[in-house]
């Protein structure tokens, strides 16, 4: 009874979040394309693009959200993904170029023309097709995270020590991607972009296309994490998370899992990136830099790790605050940035999802113990604090059971 | 004929520096007519007036003489005062050669040029080499013998063979003799006195003396050639040992760097088994405290600022370890059990503190000073090595046998261990573990402090200092393994010589990604690092 209740409460979340994305995904676009400018619900075209952005972090936060939130490892190098898949979509956009760039050359990207090279490097072809580069978009992040967590979870590197390589990671692959030698643009990256799949980029129509794809995107990753951690691998996962050893002794082979859960993640990792580049126009090794890792990780502590929607929301809100504090009061926004770090982890372990949904289900609680008592003609159907059932003694206990309130953390 | 009436003179020359020092050094009354007289006569009595001149034996004379060679020695009209011009478009500056002060300007009619040929020139040449080899300061005395190497110009021997008698420094004469064998090899001298350079470019072993052999090798034939031949590869192995010998001091200059990023990383670290993000802040503050201390220094007590770094070491130690002792009650204890948080806690924490050093001391590079005693470099054979790298590695050893002392003599480092090994069973026994848990990160803090005293002698002194030491620090901690400060002493010293070796072969980026990967990879194998605590204390 309790369970069926639980995942009411998740399908109500899930819910709202459907259709809240759903009417961002219908309206935003159409109150930029379809309203005149005078308008008061006209949305100007710098705010799609924003939101657009902020839906792309948002999917980087919910692919974070999977691997730390539900199976326990914190990743300090995520970012390297996003950029990875950024840096996939930017290839295809710079061959799209052709001969408008500055030195018009058909096959060469200016910056290779600048460097004096003579011919594509091979790892460039097959990048003027768009199936390809949305393949590259999905492969690369996915073959490097599969190296990786294979190497990794096999040697049972776990907690901190995995975070540090992971962020030993993105590093290394940062100062890599500074190389002129890579053939990706060095310092400058990839930019200069004129259209995707033969759409100008520039264009307002083109921007609400991408903006919409990216909160499609947003939602169908949305679902599959759903669908995985409820099933009984998503079990699995929260298992590993609570107590790595006892499930490996229980005989489940813990590091199939977490492959299995990292390369995913890592791919959408790479879509957020595929779709972040088409929208801010640029992209380049700052985007690997470790402290942007670091940063998607407090959009989901702030949001609630383990709450799909969790994630999401910490996306947005601390993505916003960052875009109002930078333009508003730049000296300040770093102070609230460690700021949030420190106050989330000492006060809100459970992000604001936990808070609100723990708040919600006591609140409920004391609904129906308040009608239980007021002496209503039948009792209520479930036994919140039915002294019977030992994991419902009180609000507090009963919350635990929600995947959402376990504690997250590895067993050491 | 010049030539050897030059010779003549140069000879006595140096008799009369020899016999009478004091002759050596004249005022700019006597020296002034002396250059005035240049103006007059024909080029046979210049040339006596330029061996008067080299007769005073004094440096001064040295600039009129360079311009008179290069033709820039005038003579006014007017007066018949000598001067140095130098042409800007149609104006002429008048330069005193003795004071190389601006004299006025002067019209083009109103001066008249000195004329000078190529046996002049020629006189003028070897007497300035003899007048700078015979100079007094030996400084100037090497510079002369360098630039005759240099230039390998067999009309220095005569000057270098007497230069060579009169030395008394050995140095000196040492380079005095490698520039005559570099001269002779260039002469049309027999191949005996060919052969004798030859060996003594030999024993010189550098670059310099191999590219000179490897000319005469490929101009020679016979026995010069083979000894030649010989002379290079032995150059050559000794060269090759030199460069290794360097890159390995290279790499403990930046395994020392490392090493005091990364000492009170690994304290905290084996002790709480939590990474502090924010342990590159520390090395930061450790820096500004230096800055601090060197600007009040300067303002008040000038005299002070030799010893500027170690009024610095203790404020700098006590400053970040008060910081890490804040941050450990405020902030960590309150997270004990969660190490993933508290990494994410004092990430939070390095951003603040950050901001608050941009706010309040700006975002540009400060600028720490050097002490005379860090600056300026010394050789050993072909190994050039800077005071300030030297120091460094000197002060990370003692950092480090301090460190080792205080954890195995003295009771806090007893409690210490006790908590890294088995904090339950330690604090069964009685040890107060909160305690020494804000003791032992008041302590890494600290060291961080005292490594930002040394960091900011060798590093920008910037709001994002620690930033750049944070993930190497990582790498170094992981790499040695938690809880054994030995490990973390051999991890830096074999990351910082490995990277250095790296550095020719794949250049600076590329080797550091190597690095990179090969930890990555060496984690898979070993992931708690190359000394890892054994037994039950891991799992504790």
């Amino acid at each position: 009874m309790m369970s069926s209740f639980l995942f009411r409460a998740m399908d109500a979340r899930a819910g709202l979040f459907l259709a809240i994305m759903a009417a961002v995904i219908i309206l935003v676009p159409a109150c930029n394309l379809l309203l005149p400018e005078g308008s008061t619900f006209h949305v100007p075209n710098y705010a799609v693009t924003l939101m657009g952005k902020y839906l792309t972090y948002a999917l980087l936060a919910l692919a974070v959200d999977l691997v730390w939130g539900y199976c326990g490892i914190l990743s300090l190098g995520h970012a390297a993904f996003f950029a990875l898949g950024g840096y996939a979509m930017g290839m295809y956009l710079m061959r799209q170029i052709g001969t408008r760039g500055v030195y018009g050359d058909p096959i060469l990207p200016d910056f290779m023309v600048f460097l004096n090279w003579g011919e594509l490097p091979w790892y460039w072809y097959g990048f003027d097709m768009f199936w390809f580069a949305a393949l590259m978009v999905l492969l690369v992040p996915g073959v490097l995270a599969f190296v990786f967590g294979w190497f990794a979870f096999r040697s049972r590197v776990t907690g901190v020590y995995l975070s540090i390589i992971t962020q030993a990671l993105t590093y290394a692959l940062l100062l890599a991607f500074f190389r002129n030698d890579m053939g990706f643009g060095g310092n400058n990256g990839l930019t200069d972009f004129k259209d995707i799949l033969g759409f100008d980029i520039q264009a307002d129509t083109t921007r609400a296309g991408l903006f919409a794809a990216s909160g499609l995107a947003l939602v169908l990753c949305f679902l599959i994490c759903r669908a995985i951690t409820r099933s009984k691998l998503g079990k699995v996962l929260v298992a590993v998370r609570d107590a790595e050893s006892r499930t490996r002794f229980l005989g489940y082979r813990v590091e199939h899992y977490k492959l299995f859960v990292w390369t995913l993640s890592a791919m959408m990792a790479g879509i957020a990136g595929a779709l972040y580049v088409p929208q801010v126009g640029i992209i380049n090794p700052g985007e690997f830099a470790p402290a942007n890792s670091i940063e998607v990780v407090i959009w989901v502590a702030v949001g609630g790790r383990g709450t799909l929607v969790g994630a999401v929301l910490g996306a947005v809100l601390v993505n916003f605050a960052k875009t109002w504090f930078t333009a508003a009061l730049p000296d300040i926004w770093l102070f609230a940035l460690g700021g949030l770090f420190v106050v989330v982890t000492l006060f809100l372990p459970k992000g604001i999802v936990g808070i609100v949904s723990q708040g919600w289900t006591a609140l409920r609680q004391r609904k129906i113990s308040e009608d239980y008592e007021a002496g209503s003609d039948e009792p209520p159907s479930q036994a919140p604090q039915s002294p019977a059932s030992p994991a419902n003694v009180s609000p507090k206990t009963s919350s635990s059971t929600l995947p959402a309130d376990a504690e997250p953390q590895p067993a050491e | 004929m010049s030539l050897m009436r030059s010779f003549l003179l140069l000879l006595s020359l140096a008799a009369s520096l020899l016999a009478t020092p004091a002759l050596a050094q004249s005022d700019a009354a006597t020296l002034r007519p002396l250059i005035n007289e240049l103006a007059k006569g024909k080029y046979s009595e210049t040339e006596k007036q330029i061996g008067a001149l080299v007769a005073t034996g004094d440096p001064q004379v040295a600039p009129a003489l360079e311009a008179l060679s290069d033709g820039d020695l005038y003579a006014r009209k007017a007066d018949g005062e000598v001067f140095i011009i130098k042409k800007a478009g149609k104006a002429y500056t008048l330069i005193d050669p003795l004071t190389m002060e601006t004299a006025g300007e002067a019209s083009k009619r109103e001066i008249k040029k000195i004329k000078v040929n190529n046996s002049l020139r020629r006189v003028i040449r070897s007497a300035l080499g003899s007048l700078t080899l015979m100079a007094p300061d030996p400084a100037v005395r090497m510079a002369a013998a360098e630039a005759i190497f240099k230039a390998k110009d067999p009309d220095g021997i005569e000057a270098l063979d007497a230069a060579i008698a009169a030395e008394a420094d050995d140095g000196v004469r040492k380079k005095m003799e490698e520039a005559r064998a570099a001269a002779v090899l260039n002469s049309d001298m027999d191949e005996a006195a060919k052969l004798q350079a030859v060996s003594t470019l030999g024993t010189m072993g550098n670059r310099d003396a191999l590219s000179r052999l490897i000319a005469v090798q490929s101009s020679s034939e016979g026995a010069l050639r083979e000894a030649a031949t010989t002379e290079i590869t032995k150059i050559e192995k000794s060269i090759a040992a030199w460069d290794a010998a360097q890159n390995i001091w290279y790499g403990l200059s930046l395994g020392s760097v490392l090493l005091l990023a990364a000492i009170g990383l690994a304290i905290t670290f084996g002790v709480m088994g939590v990474i502090n993000m924010a342990h590159g802040e520390m090395v930061m503050i450790g820096a500004y405290v230096t800055f601090v201390v060197q600007e009040f220094i300067r303002s008040s007590a000038p005299g002070l600022f030799e010893y500027s770094l170690f009024i610095a070491l203790p404020l700098a130690f006590l400053t970040s370890g008060l910081v890490g002792v804040a941050i450990e009650r405020g902030v960590i204890r309150w997270l004990y059990g969660r190490p993933l948080e508290t990494l994410l806690a004092t990430w939070g924490i390095s951003l603040v503190l950050q901001q608050a050093v941009r706010s309040i001391f700006g975002p540009t590079n400060r600028e720490v000073g050097n002490p005379d005693w860090m600056s300026g470099a010394f050789e050993i054979g072909q190994m050039t090595i800077t005071y300030n790298r030297m120091w460094i590695i000197v002060f990370a050893m003692l950092v480090f046998a301090g460190l080792m002392l205080v954890l195995k003599k003295t009771p806090f480092g007893l409690y210490t261990r006790a908590v890294t090994q088995n904090r339950r069973m330690a604090a069964s026994m009685g040890i107060r573990t909160p305690w020494i848990d804000a003791l032992t990160f008041g302590l890494g803090s600290g060291i961080a402090g005292i490594a930002g005293v040394a960091l900011s002698q060798i590093d920008n002194v910037s709001p994002n200092l620690g930033q750049g030491y944070i993930i190497d620090s990582f790498m170094v901690v992981v790499f040695g393994g938690v809880g054994n400060l030995w490990g973390t002493l051999v991890g830096a010293m074999t990351l910082g010589v490995v990277n250095k070796f790296l550095e020719p072969y794949a250049g600076a980026v590329l080797g550091k990604i190597f690095v990179l990967v090969f930890i990555i990879l060496f984690i898979q194998k070993r992931p708690r690092g190359l000394f890892a605590l054994k037994g039950r204390a891991v799992e504790a």
